[in-house]
């Protein structure tokens, strides 16, 4: 990470010298990313999924209540008193959609802190300290790397019969803290050989210290990236596992719930299978294409540095 | 000579790899005083390095061992501490400097960071405390307007500037020894000489220990008060400075003196020691050096010769020290 700065070492005794400003890592990466068009589309729309999670009210007229439904007004097609229509109870199918967000939102949120959490620890901990450390903690993943992922999930999640959120997000975390833990672990052990690592050993760091102030914030970039692909991945995971009737249940509002109704309705009401997709596409697609330019702005940085 | 600050003794340090093992350090031991700068001299692969890793018990192991010897901080052995006790001596009693400034200095924080970072874990500073020590230490090891600097990134700075603040870590935690790393081998020719500069003073202002591990010659003699040669993980020489730069008594140094240009004889071709650097996991018999000493006979090929005090204050490992020239 080191650049080439151009410096003039002066003649004897001059210890100042000149040197070009150049930015911090970070700054970097922040000036290539507040350039980069994808990265804008990124974060305006996860700004406004944002929004619709937090205050889903603010996004549709007063007269508009997910819970207000008129059975005589079941299965109406897109109009302008209801943009995407009413659903089978003839509730109001644009605002049921936008409720929708924050189901997703959380499960995104919370399998990726998890697995962030979980990943950092024990990836960290098996690079870090390798030996038997590495040994276990490497067999485990391997052992739930060999699971495939949707079965096992099916098959845990039929075990408990609630399926709400924090149940769905604690399967898809179960199965997906492998690849997160093995990428830290690699990240680890190329960084934990830098000199800076040597040289905190040298002043007296212990091994913990070590990990947190010095190999984890030189190798957090790549982790992030990945992060912001987990949090499509659960969201496309919870609308996987709800649509095969083992995620989320009625009453809870879900796209994948929504998909899972409108199947057998779909030559009748298109538009029920409709939105609720584009809606899981659109929120997938804005966190792979923040990941995407985060990955990119690191990778210019590497290019040219 | 004073008190001695660091004492080593028959220390050895193994690498077992696969093709075999490797005595990178093959029983060495030499004495430190306060105040003392004792540069070790040696080739790629003469031990000196790893040594001074072994000291600070900083050596990946495996494939490397420390199979024998001590090293005794005053009285306590640092090579037989636990890992915590170990912890508490490294920085605070014996710091290392090394070649690369910029891989030493962590490129995420900024260098005052990195220096508040230290005196707080370490010392137990308040953050105040520790930031009005981290301008006084950068001031002391010469670098200008400290409060800027604080400021900065590793990647920022020059390599000159990089290694004071480098020396400034090493001293934070005011160490009796600094084992020095090649501390300027990495940095330009006109830098190297204010570095060094630097590492004298610091060292005569904090009464510390050196020892400052180099391959070069002129850096050792400008420096150093006592100079050690080694040769394959063994001391092949070891004296005061100026002696042995005068009068060499062991035929590798000679060589290494002879390879120094002379700029008052012109001469068409700069005499060098023949031969390579030996195959560290098939070492010669007997002398190490004997296929490239031009005073080697059959008692060199068969028996290692001891390394010993010859002349008060002067050891070397030779059979034939009597008939080393310059």
């Amino acid at each position: 990470m080191s650049r080439p700065t151009s410096t003039v070492e002066g003649a004897a005794g001059l210890v100042d010298e000149v040197e070009q400003p150049t930015a911090t890592l970070w700054s970097d990466v922040w000036r290539k990313l507040k350039k980069d068009n994808q990265f804008r589309v990124a974060v305006v729309m996860i700004a406004i999924f944002m929004g619709m999670a937090i205050a889903p009210q603010l996004f549709f007229t007063k007269g508009l209540d997910p819970a207000q439904c008129h059975l005589e007004d079941t299965l109406q097609s897109p109009s302008r008193a209801h943009w995407f229509g009413t659903d089978l109870l003839g509730c109001d199918y644009y605002t049921r959609v936008v409720y929708g967000t924050r189901t997703s939102m959380e499960v995104g949120l919370i399998v990726a802190s998890a697995t962030m959490v979980i990943a950092l620890t024990l990836g960290g901990a098996a690079g870090y300290f390798g030996g038997a450390t590495d040994m276990t903690i490497s067999r485990i993943a391997d052992i739930f790397f060999c699971v495939p992922t949707l079965l096992g999930s099916i098959l845990l999640l039929s075990l408990f019969n609630t399926g709400g959120v924090a149940i769905v997000a604690l399967v898809l975390v179960f199965f997906g803290w492998p690849d997160m833990t093995r990428l830290v672990r690699s990240t680890v052990i190329s960084g934990k050989r830098r000199g800076y690592v040597r040289s905190a050993e040298t002043l007296g760091a212990s091994g913990n210290r070590v990990l947190r102030r010095h190999v984890l914030p030189n190798g957090i970039a790549p982790v992030l990236v990945f992060t912001a692909y987990i949090v499509g991945g659960a969201v496309a995971g919870e609308a996987s596992l709800t649509f095969l009737g083992v995620g989320l249940r009625l009453p809870a509002i879900s796209w994948g719930l929504q998909i899972q109704i409108a199947q057998t309705r779909f030559s009748a009401a298109p538009y029920l299978l409709f939105f609720p997709s584009l809606f899981l596409c659109l929120f997938i697609g804005a966190f792979v294409l923040l990941g995407e330019s985060i990955r990119d702005a690191l990778d210019v940085k590497l290019a040219d540095g | 000579m004073a008190e001695p600050v660091l004492e080593v003794d028959d220390l050895h340090v193994e690498f077992r790899t696969e093709e075999g093992t490797v005595k990178a350090v093959d029983g060495i031991g030499y004495r430190i005083a306060k105040g003392e700068v004792l540069a070790i001299l040696g080739e790629s692969g003469s031990g000196k390095t790893v040594h001074a890793r072994a000291i600070m018990r900083i050596l990946d192991s495996p494939p490397a061992h420390i199979t024998a010897g001590q090293a005794k901080l005053h009285e306590v052995d640092v090579l037989a501490l636990d890992e915590a006790d170990m912890r508490a001596v490294r920085g605070a009693k014996i710091a290392m400097l090394f070649q690369d400034p910029h891989s030493a200095l962590d490129p995420v924080f900024t260098i005052g960071g990195q220096l508040v970072e230290l005196l707080r874990t370490r010392r137990g500073f308040s953050k105040h405390e520790a930031k009005t020590m981290s301008t006084e230490l950068l001031s002391r090891v010469g670098i200008a307007s400290p409060e800027e600097r604080m400021k900065a990134h590793p990647h920022e700075l020059s390599g000159g500037i990089a290694q004071r603040v480098m020396v400034a870590m090493a001293i934070a935690l005011e160490p009796e020894v600094l084992l020095a790393d090649e501390p300027t081998s990495s940095l330009d020719v006109t830098v190297q000489a204010q570095v060094l500069d630097l590492l004298g003073s610091v060292v005569a202002e904090n009464d510390m220990a050196m020892v400052l591990i180099t391959h070069n010659l002129a850096v050792a003699v400008g420096l150093a008060d006592r100079i050690a040669v080694m040769y394959a993980g063994r001391m092949a020489e070891l004296g005061p400075a100026k002696d042995v730069y005068a009068s060499p008594i062991h035929p590798y140094t000679a060589g290494l003196l002879r390879a120094i240009p002379d700029i008052d004889v012109r001469e068409e071709r700069l005499p060098g020691i023949k031969g390579t650097p030996p195959n560290m996991l098939r070492l010669p018999s007997g002398c190490p050096f004997h296929p490239r000493c031009p005073l080697a006979d059959e008692h060199c090929v068969e028996e290692m010769p001891p390394f010993e005090e010859v002349v008060p204050g002067r050891w070397t490992a030779c059979w034939h020290w009597t008939e080393v020239t310059r």
